[in-house]
């Protein structure tokens, strides 16, 4: 087993440079060393100007999302030894502006997620004395996937149509959209599509299928686009219909 | 924040990367992806040729034969070919995409992929089968 193993880190600093530049770090190779640990080494012992986001390192806050080795990938999840011989390439999220080094700018994301209604709306809340909300195990299934869903962004950074075109409104969205959809408490399924139906909403996906190989969580952001559409197109057929609602 | 935080001033020096034309080259899974998106062009294609092929049916029997022997030219055979590989990629690609856009729910069990798929190439080969004893028996 090698004794130390190179990371090569995208460094950007808008203070002295214009373009992000590669510096190499050696760090410890650790069987039980994820890529953030090695980060946590550098930014400890070798270079403590190195910028990156972290939290839990337990894949639950959606904060290390990183490009690790040309993949978006949860580094708190990304194990030294399961990388390919050769330097591992440490670069920030794809298609989102770099703030510093490996920080990367979610502003764009969070207004999205607003504009979908990440919530359960209701037209009334039933009074309190009626109790609560109740859900058939069968109800959890139907959006339980969608709600582990935890931000980490790493399927904008998967999906080459956000790139290409940044009005997307995207996967995670999208799957978030749907996790409300098909809650039985939810009431605001015509609201959200609404939104999702005009033109940077689900019908720019063109179904690459990326979004579900990246996510960490298994939401299937793809699956959830899909049957999204599905259900527009279900929707749009049923008005054209003389007794449909319009 | 204070307005004399060191950081200020550099803050809004994003850096973004444009993306590049040659993106869909980067990894098999964006070159299967824009290959599938292109298939839509053979797809039309063939609609196109079916469509030429009516039109000379109703000009009658010498408009047909020369439209036969037209398709049977090198030129026709190698972009039938080439048309039929793609319209097959674009077949099985989507049915095996197709899964994920339905989910089909039994007794509150969802229907495994493989069985979702499977109709699909089932609905597949029966409506072949049967397209092609029409053409067969006449």
């Amino acid at each position: 087993m090698p004794e130390t193993v190179t990371l090569a880190v995208a460094r950007y600093r808008p203070e002295a440079e214009s373009e992000p530049s590669v510096q190499s770090y050696e760090v410890p190779f650790r069987k039980d060393w994820v890529v953030l640990d090695a980060l946590n080494y550098i930014k400890d012992r070798l270079d403590g100007s190195l910028s990156f986001r972290w939290s839990c390192r337990m894949g639950v806050c959606g904060s290390c999302g990183m490009t690790v080795n040309g993949q978006p990938r949860l580094t708190c999840a990304s194990f030294l030894s399961s990388e390919p011989p050769g330097p591992i390439r440490v670069e920030p999220l794809r298609y989102f502006p770099v703030v510093r080094d490996l920080v990367v700018d979610i502003t764009d994301f969070m207004r999205k997620l607003k504009q979908v209604k990440p919530w359960i709306v209701r037209r009334e809340e039933k009074p309190l004395a009626e109790g609560e909300y109740r859900q058939t195990p069968d109800q959890l299934d139907a959006f339980k996937q969608f709600s582990m869903c935890i931000n980490c962004l790493l399927c904008y950074s998967a999906c080459p149509i956000y790139g290409l075109e940044p009005s997307f409104i995207g996967p995670a969205a999208i799957a978030l959209a749907q996790r409300y959809n098909q809650d039985s408490r939810d009431e605001g399924s015509a609201e959200r599509l609404e939104i999702l139906s005009h033109h940077d909403g689900m019908w720019q996906c063109t179904f690459v299928g990326e979004c579900t190989k990246a996510c960490p969580k298994h939401v299937d952001p793809a699956g959830a686009i899909q049957q999204y559409k599905l259900t527009s197109a279900a929707h749009w057929f049923k008005t054209l219909l003389p007794w449909g609602d319009r | 924040m204070s307005a004399g935080a060191g950081y200020t001033p550099y803050h809004p020096r994003w850096y973004r990367r444009r993306v590049s034309v040659w993106w869909w080259l980067q990894s098999r899974s964006y070159t299967g992806f824009v290959l599938r998106e292109l298939t839509s062009v053979f797809v039309a294609l063939f609609a196109l040729v079916l469509l030429w092929q009516i039109r000379a049916l109703g000009q009658g029997p010498d408009a047909y034969a020369r439209m036969l022997a037209r398709l049977r030219s090198p030129l026709f055979v190698t972009l039938d070919a080439l048309a039929l590989a793609f319209v097959l990629f674009h077949s099985i690609t989507w049915f095996n995409l197709a899964p994920k856009a339905m989910v089909v729910r039994l007794k509150g069990k969802r229907v495994p992929d493989l069985l979702v798929a499977g109709a699909n190439y089932a609905a597949w080969v029966v409506l072949s089968a049967a397209v092609a004893a029409l053409l067969l028996r006449g």
